[in-house]
């Protein structure tokens, strides 16, 4: 049974399109990455999951749950990390959990709340307010709430969103254990280094709907080949360079300065320049070509 | 999953209890503050509307002296302002600042729960603020009476309603600003017109009726029957506040579920 089933879901806000017919199956026990530009419909698809909007149209099942009729159930054996942090400043790190681990009916609150603040690593931490924590803390208090009752599935909403490089690399510590343990995770970026390091597969989404699904090697054999070339040059030539490797069938992508020619392994001589700068292909080549968007 | 399923009906006391629980720890963080205002409110306006106005111009209303007429009048201004207004900016900072509720939806609650706990809270510590004005009355000189037992009672109520009304008025407006219309359209002039400072027959025969509808004037008139001797209309004046809780609980609820849910 897959955790999560989608089926011709749509969802409008007024006039805007923001979930368009989407399907989207995520098997139990797998990291599956949605990567997307903002406005892809990442976000809402996470909250129809939620139960915090309703589709127009649409079939959705989470744990085997019908959604939204039968949400309250699924949202028991769900986590949700959202993009924001939202816990209560003034209210101690223990206390925090403990309301949460209530809201989930879980049955020893006290043991729930050593256990995540285990996780956590913020025992020393469990009487100080939130206010008093440094980002990073905060963070992993936030991410250890929405698993305070062990769920079978986890959505994490651009987990790391607008955090520093240090941060980012503990919530991946969090989201590797919770891997290790066979937990199904649902998780939304625009990072494409998070869905690279993260996801078992990664469906790419753009304008409501995926484009493309599979795991980050497939993705990148199927879309950019073995190798990409970048070069580095003034503008004027940067255009010479990308009309000689566009006429010659190539796809060619902006790279910050360069400009990056995208299967450049399969390319005839003289379509690559020679002081270009040969690397393997890459997923954010596989997102720039598919979304038309610069990677973050 | 059975269990589950079978577990997790409309109204559970534990996504109520859970929600309140939020409301309680943070209630930890701040209780000091407001209950010192709460308190010091009271006895401020007695000494000055109260000994102040009864010195000099007013020595009793309707054979009850003014410091008491007053004083049992200010159960009803502690339970709305106790009610309503923390009803409506702490449901506008905690949907639209903190996301608070976004994190709530998020577990197994639904909005007829999240809102039905909310109202509880404020509803329960406005019985219990309201009732500050009474004691203070009585250090002031007004007999303890058995019927006083009722007043967290009709405190609670009323205040059921007022959370109920500011929820809602939460849901609906755009920005913080629009409150202040609120506030002034609404919330002052039921205040002034409760009957708390003056009797309500001094008024425009216009002016009473609507007083007549107003709950807090019902509040003002039950805390007075239990003060001075209760009538038999007090019994009407208690089934409208319940009805006025039930009514703005629905729609509360209905306001905030087209605010919350997309």
């Amino acid at each position: 049974m897959a955790a999560i089933e989608l089926r011709g879901v749509v969802k409008r806000f007024g006039p805007i399109l923001a979930v368009d017919g989407l399907d989207l199956d995520v098997p139990e026990g797998i990291c599956l990455g949605l990567l997307g530009p903002n406005g892809a419909g990442k976000s809402t698809t996470m909250r129809l999951l939620t139960g915090q909007a309703l589709p127009d149209a649409g079939e959705l099942r989470a744990l085997g749950h019908e959604l939204p009729a039968d949400s309250k159930a699924a949202r028991a054996e769900m986590g949700v990390v959202p993009q924001l942090d939202n816990l209560d400043v003034d209210v101690t790190v223990e206390d925090n959990l403990a309301v949460f681990a209530r809201l989930y009916r879980v049955p020893d609150v006290g043991a729930a709340v050593d256990r995540a603040l285990d996780l956590a690593r913020l025992q020393a931490r469990r009487r100080d307010a939130v206010d008093e924590l440094s980002g990073g803390m905060r963070r992993r208090l936030l991410f250890v709430r929405g698993l305070i009752h062990e769920p079978r599935l986890v959505l994490l909403d651009e987990p790391t969103v607008g955090l520093d490089p240090q941060i980012r690399t503990q919530i991946w510590a969090l989201i590797d254990e919770l891997r290790s343990r066979g937990t199904t995770i649902l998780m939304s970026t625009h990072y494409i280094e998070e869905a690279e390091r993260l996801a078992d597969e990664v469906a790419v989404m753009a304008s409501g709907k995926v484009i493309s699904r599979g795991r980050p090697a497939e993705l990148i054999a199927e879309h950019a080949g073995r190798e990409t070339a970048e070069v580095y040059a003034p503008p004027q030539r940067l255009a010479e360079v990308r009309v000689r490797a566009e006429a010659v069938g190539l796809r060619v992508r902006p790279a910050g300065p360069a400009v990056a020619i995208v299967g450049s392994d399969r390319a005839e001589d003289g379509a690559v320049p020679a002081d270009a700068v040969r690397r393997a292909a890459s997923l954010e080549d596989v997102f720039v070509l598919l979304t038309g968007e610069e990677a973050e | 999953m059975t269990e589950a399923r079978t577990r997790l009906r409309r109204l559970e006391p534990a996504a109520i209890g859970g929600v309140m629980s939020r409301e309680l720890a943070n209630f930890r963080t701040y209780w000091r503050g407001t209950t010192f205002s709460s308190l010091l409110e009271p006895i401020v306006y007695l000494l000055a509307f109260g000994l102040g106005l009864s010195a000099t111009l007013v020595d009793e209303v309707n054979g009850v002296p003014y410091v008491q007429f007053v004083g049992t009048g200010m159960v009803a201004t502690a339970v709305i302002f106790s009610s309503a207004l923390p009803a409506m900016f702490g449901t506008f900072v905690k949907h639209r600042f903190q996301n608070t509720y976004d994190a709530i939806l998020a577990a197994p609650v639904d909005v007829e729960e999240l809102v039905s706990a909310e109202m509880l809270w404020i509803g329960l510590r406005a019985s219990i603020y309201g009732c500050f004005p009474l004691l203070v009355t009585i250090a002031f000189g007004l007999d303890p009476a058995p019927g006083m037992l009722l007043v967290p009672l009709f405190c609670l109520f009323t205040a059921l309603g007022f959370a109920g009304f500011g929820i809602a008025m939460a849901a609906i407006v755009a920005k913080i600003d629009q409150f202040n219309y609120v506030t002034a359209l609404f919330v002052t002039p039921l205040f002034l017109v409760s009957g708390a400072f003056f009797p309500i027959s001094g008024l425009p025969e216009g002016l009473q009726i609507v007083a007549q509808l107003n709950p807090l004037h019902q509040l003002v008139e039950l805390v007075r029957g239990a003060a001075f001797g209760f009538d038999w209309v007090d019994l009407v004046r208690f089934s409208s506040l319940v009805a006025f809780a039930l009514v703005l609980w629905r729609v509360a609820v209905n306001r905030m579920a087209a605010r919350l849910i997309d």
